[in-house]
């Protein structure tokens, strides 16, 4: 049964990766270009008034076209199949676990605390950024300070599930979610809160001052003239958004397209279809 | 977490019954996350903040727009 769950769980999170592809192609790429076109135009401005230069090496491994079209299709679903997996592997667990959430309810339930837990609230506090957006010198400590806030994030949601199936038994189920949800909110700000933000890093703070974030400010010559703007606030809201939208799109197919599936799997004795695996 | 549903007393027709008891699929769903994980790591992190393959970049420039775009920290 767990392997049938895990194969499924793959295939769901295949179209979940192609979903989000397909919507990345059309409304990101343009703003993924527009965003390394600034970075381009930028790095020469800098160049032109000889700073200390920060030049951005055009070392081209791959093309823009091919990072632009396989390299995102691949990547986003791979990332979609993973996704699927961990999702199957939760979905597995919960069977049986969780009272009498139904087969397709639990597909959705589990799917929206993949999309929650693993991504929309470490987005709260490090959002998505694009090229150009992010200092070369603090990689290492942006990826360690997002991959923490991924795993309390995690962590954090599967304790506050225990939490309310414990509160369960006394108030009820609705009390308890809601007792348990308020739970994960207050314990996920309290290390939204206690976590560093990306412009307050040590290494930023001695190279460029204390901002909130690294979004590139305008450039100034020696005089505070502006000689190249700062980093356009509508692409970046835009990324952003489109950032979410997809994986919200991803989740959305994973727990939409497995719940079927797992239903047929589940309950064939209440199916209302008699044994058709074809039957979309 | 036990292997047996904690409230028995739900009505038999509602209830799903634990379908993958942990002592049978333990090994295959441990199995599954690590390389899922390690899926996870080689398109979000590898070949930036660290990286398994020493200087390379091929995985980090191929995946470059994804790895933006999925909300992981990038150069």
């Amino acid at each position: 049964m767990e392997k049938k769950l895990i194969l499924r769980g793959l295939l769901a999170g295949a179209v979940g990766g192609l979903l989000s592809f397909v919507f990345a192609r059309i409304f990101a790429e343009p703003q993924i270009q527009a965003a390394i076109d600034y970075e381009g135009a930028r790095d020469a401005a800098q160049e032109a008034l000889s700073t200390a230069a920060h030049a951005h090496e055009g070392h081209e491994v791959f093309s823009r076209t091919l990072q632009g079209n396989a390299g995102i299709g691949v990547a986003l679903i791979l990332f979609g199949m993973a996704m699927g997996a961990l999702f199957a592997i939760v979905y597995s667990l919960c069977l049986g676990r969780v009272g009498r959430i139904q087969p397709r309810n639990l597909s959705l339930l589990v799917a929206g605390a993949g999309f929650v837990g693993l991504y929309l609230v470490p987005f709260v506090k490090y959002p998505a950024n694009p090229p150009a957006v992010g200092h070369e010198d603090s990689i290492r400590d942006r990826t360690d300070l997002y991959l923490l806030m991924v795993l309390a994030s995690v962590v954090l949601l599967v304790l506050a599930v225990v939490l309310g199936q414990r509160l369960q038994a006394r108030f009820g189920n609705w009390t308890a979610t809601i007792l348990a949800g308020t739970a994960y909110l207050v314990a996920v700000g309290v290390v939204m809160a206690l976590l560093p933000q990306f412009g307050h890093l040590a290494v930023n703070e001695a190279s460029y001052g204390s901002h909130a974030s690294e979004t590139p400010l305008p450039l100034t010559d020696s005089d505070g003239n502006i000689v190249f703007p700062g980093f356009p606030a509508d692409l970046l809201f835009d990324f952003r958004l489109n950032s979410v939208a997809a994986q919200l799109i991803m989740w959305a197919a994973i727990g939409v397209v497995f719940a079927p599936m797992a239903d047929r799997l589940l309950s064939p004795r209440t199916a209302k279809i008699p044994a058709d695996p074809i039957t979309a | 977490m036990s292997s047996t549903t904690p409230s028995g007393s739900i009505p038999a027709a509602a209830a799903t019954p634990v379908v993958v008891p942990l002592s049978r699929a333990g090994l295959l769903l441990f199995g599954t996350a690590l390389l899922a994980m390690l899926v996870y790591y080689f398109i979000g992190v590898d070949q930036g903040a660290y990286s398994i393959f020493g200087a390379d970049t091929h995985i980090h420039e191929f995946v470059h727009d994804g790895r933006h775009f999925l909300g992981f920290p990038c150069h």
